[in-house]
């Protein structure tokens, strides 16, 4: 009995030396940690960049389309009317091709073709995943345009208020505080998606990994990692979110 | 009174594609300046339309509307600048819930007239004097009642120094104990010689401060004059079974 015991306890010691010793090959030899702390920069850096982009596309896209969709119909014929419907056609391509296509896809086609000459690929990255996410920041918002009810603009306009006036004013601070917590989400989201940056040639915290796993021949150590970089991130924002929420609806007005 | 025409409207017609309703239909009348006009009629009756395409919050599809001389519904003109001129009061209130009521007061006056945060607030706490508010002025608008957002709303319109004031049924959404310090508000309004245009199933109110009352049904307004006239002897058949009904 005591005999297999002991058989246990040396097969743990050898497991956790291999542990130890598959740890300090993936990660301390060479300071190979350090391919996880700057891929990690350059992940958070894609993200947030890519969101302030998305939420800046986003807003234009959705005031272009809530206003059509609103208006068109009592508009009176005329150049107004003609160029908002000319913006609203390019936004509607725009949702059509960004929300219809795959990301990857459209990240090597900024990096390959549209930008083939530039060999920034963090900025190029950027760009493709804040144009990305543009388009469902916009529908976020435009939901919650929509969502305001119209006697809010009517009162806006009844004291003399224009139609950007009364957006700016009444209408945009009243929506995107209730749609606070779906954009905090599209971060989230979009903090995971950016982990195919990698595709071209930019560092961050997968590929940062992959580099690793490429140096160490060792898959296990450096994927669950990166992994648990990930969650650890996610739970953390998605606290976040969680206290927001409930702060918004705990407050007053 | 005097006779001054504040709004002249001429064949209003309101016609609504969806289900081909006419809401108005080639409905002429005249606002004097300093005048209370009551308009009264059953629910769908076209009332609130008409009270909505006098500062063209509704669009007419037919007819005009002059406002101290200018065309309104004329294409070229910058309805914003008229509107200021025409503060609006509503079933609902429409307060902006993410501002104070001092800010829900002082924005318009301090963008649209260029006054200064001081004068813009000065004149909001007169006037939230007048109603007895001033201690709610830091307050948001759902921290108060239904009767305090109502009489706020009536003084965000003042704000503006309007000429004429369009109430939409102020007090329909309003508990019962509550009406009568709205009423009491604009009862004051009407005697400070405001020019008010007041949609309302308020028929003591009419009674009471009403310089003239129109009778609206269909789309059309079926009679008109002064309170004691209507009430004490209506001489359309439609507006006599409309005020056999009520209480």
């Amino acid at each position: 009995m005591s005999a297999w015991l002991a058989n246990i306890k040396a097969d743990f010691i050898l497991w956790f030396a291999d542990i130890k010793a598959d740890f300090i090959v993936n990660f301390v030899e060479k300071s190979r940690w350090k391919y996880l702390i700057s891929g990690l920069a350059v992940t958070l850096r894609i993200t947030l960049f890519a969101v302030l982009m998305g939420v800046l596309i986003g807003c234009v896209v959705a005031i272009v389309r809530s206003t059509y969709d609103k208006n068109a119909a009592v508009m009176r014929k005329g150049f107004g009317r003609s160029m908002l419907s000319f913006f609203n056609k390019i936004c509607r391509v725009y949702l059509t091709v960004i929300r219809g296509t795959p990301v990857v896809i459209q990240l090597m086609i900024m990096y390959y073709v549209i930008f083939a000459s530039s060999r920034n690929g963090v900025l190029i990255a950027t760009m493709a995943f804040g144009i990305n996410s543009g388009a469902y920041v916009a529908e976020i918002i435009r939901g919650g345009i929509m969502s305001i009810d119209n006697g809010q603009f009517e009162a806006g306009r009844s004291l003399g208020f224009n139609y950007i006036q009364t957006m700016y004013y009444i209408v945009i601070p009243q929506a995107l505080k209730n749609v606070l917590p779906a954009l905090a989400n599209e971060f989230i989201v979009l903090l995971k998606e950016t982990s195919v940056s990698g595709y071209v040639a930019v560092r961050d915290l997968t590929k940062g990994g992959d580099i690793i796993r490429g140096a160490t021949y060792s898959a296990f150590m450096p994927l669950i990692a990166v992994a648990l970089v990930y969650l650890v991130l996610v739970m953390f924002f998605s606290y976040l979110v969680g206290k927001l929420e409930r702060r918004l609806r705990n407050s007053e007005h | 009174m005097n006779t001054d025409v504040l709004i002249r409207v001429d064949g209003l017609s309101k016609h609504f594609p969806q289900g081909d309703i006419y809401a108005l239909n080639n409905v002429s009348a005249q606002i004097h300046r300093g005048e209370v006009v009551v308009v009264i009629g059953p629910s769908g009756s076209g009332k609130s339309t008409f009270l909505r395409c006098l500062n063209l919050l509704e669009m007419p599809t037919g007819g005009t509307v002059t406002f101290d001389g200018v065309d309104i519904t004329d294409p070229k003109c910058n309805i914003n600048v008229h509107r200021q001129k025409m503060g609006m009061v509503f079933q609902h209130f429409n307060l902006f819930p993410h501002m104070t009521i001092l800010r829900n007061m002082s924005l318009a006056p301090m963008k649209l007239l260029n006054k200064s945060k001081e004068a813009a607030e000065a004149k909001a706490m007169e006037l939230l004097n007048r109603v007895g508010l001033a201690d709610r002025a830091g307050a948001y608008p759902s921290q108060l009642s239904g009767g305090q957002k109502q009489r706020i709303a009536i003084v965000r319109a003042l704000c503006m120094e309007p000429e004429v004031m369009l109430f939409d049924e102020p007090t329909s959404a309003l508990d019962p104990e509550m009406v009568g310090e709205v009423l009491d508000v604009m009862k004051d309004l009407a005697k400070q010689g405001m020019t008010m245009v007041v949609v309302t199933h308020e028929m003591g109110f009419a009674r009471e401060v009403g310089d003239r009352v129109l009778f609206m049904d269909h789309g059309v307004i079926l009679e008109e004059g002064a309170p004691k006239e209507i009430f004490g002897a209506p001489q359309h058949p439609r507006t006599q079974e409309f005020l056999s009904k009520l209480i």
